[in-house]
């Protein structure tokens, strides 16, 4: 850390380990009983078709619940990757910060389609 | 504090984790990362299979016809594991975190536990997508 300022600044290192170890935990137990609530009403209710499947998710509280989990999602792979690319793209700090650009990108793209899908419903 | 710097191995690289005879809760652990990253790369395509299989009766067809390729079920299952892989390596961490199960036999005991439940549902749902039962 002794040169850490100027151009040798490191502007790509982990400064908010908590929250991040934080809102990991809690994207996950969301995302998990969103799969305990999704897996019930796909188990329960009879042959599962279109129209079922499609009823699944109409419903305001459910559209809700997964535009959360869609952030959760999107927040919860931000943490995981970024730890992924910390960990292994040492040599180039440039190489690093345009791979969490692009893992930003990536999940902002994914995310904004996802609740696209969702708000047409 | 210069000569306990010098005696740092340096950051680990990729490659240096094939050098080493893991411990099954390791043997996890990196599988949690592998399947995290498997999701991450594959995500477009879980987005497509919930955007064609909800938006229309019409799209539901090609959803169905796609997904009657070996190929698609074979992605598919690849899903599926790294997401009850995930999800049982994401549990048995929490259960850590709030019971301080943190001892070499607990690490190893919830390994296996993870293993088990992971896999089983995996064969299990493989069985299922591939029309076995």
């Amino acid at each position: 850390m002794s040169h850490n300022y100027g151009s040798k600044r490191i502007v790509t290192g982990a400064h908010y380990g908590l929250r991040d170890w934080l809102v990991q935990r809690v994207t996950a137990v969301l995302m998990a009983l969103f799969t305990v609530v999704l897996l019930a009403q796909v188990l329960f209710g009879g042959p599962l078709g279109y129209d079922r499947w499609a009823a699944i998710f109409s419903s305001q509280w459910m559209k809700s619940l997964t535009f959360v989990v869609i952030v959760s999602m999107a927040w919860h792979a931000w943490v995981g990757v970024r730890d992924i690319v910390m960990d292994y793209v040492t040599k180039s700090l440039g190489l690093r910060l345009a791979l969490q650009v692009a893992t930003i990108v990536w999940l902002v793209g994914c995310a904004g389609w996802a609740v696209q899908v969702l708000w047409r419903l | 504090m210069a000569d306990s710097l010098k005696q740092r191995p340096g950051p680990m690289r990729l490659i240096d984790a094939t050098q080493y005879r893991l411990p099954l809760a390791a043997k996890l652990s990196i599988l949690h990362r592998a399947s995290g990253m498997l999701m991450f790369v594959l995500l477009p395509f879980v987005i497509w299979m919930f955007d064609t299989s909800v938006s229309s009766e019409i799209s539901f067809e090609s959803f169905t016809s796609v997904l009657s390729s070996p190929l698609a079920k074979l992605v598919v299952l690849g899903l599926i594991w790294a997401y009850l892989h995930h999800f049982c390596a994401g549990v048995r961490h929490l259960w850590m975190d709030a019971t301080h199960s943190v001892s070499k036999e607990q690490g190893r005991s919830s390994a296996v536990v993870s293993f088990a439940i992971s896999l089983v549902l995996t064969v299990a749902l493989a069985a299922k997508l591939f029309g076995l039962f």
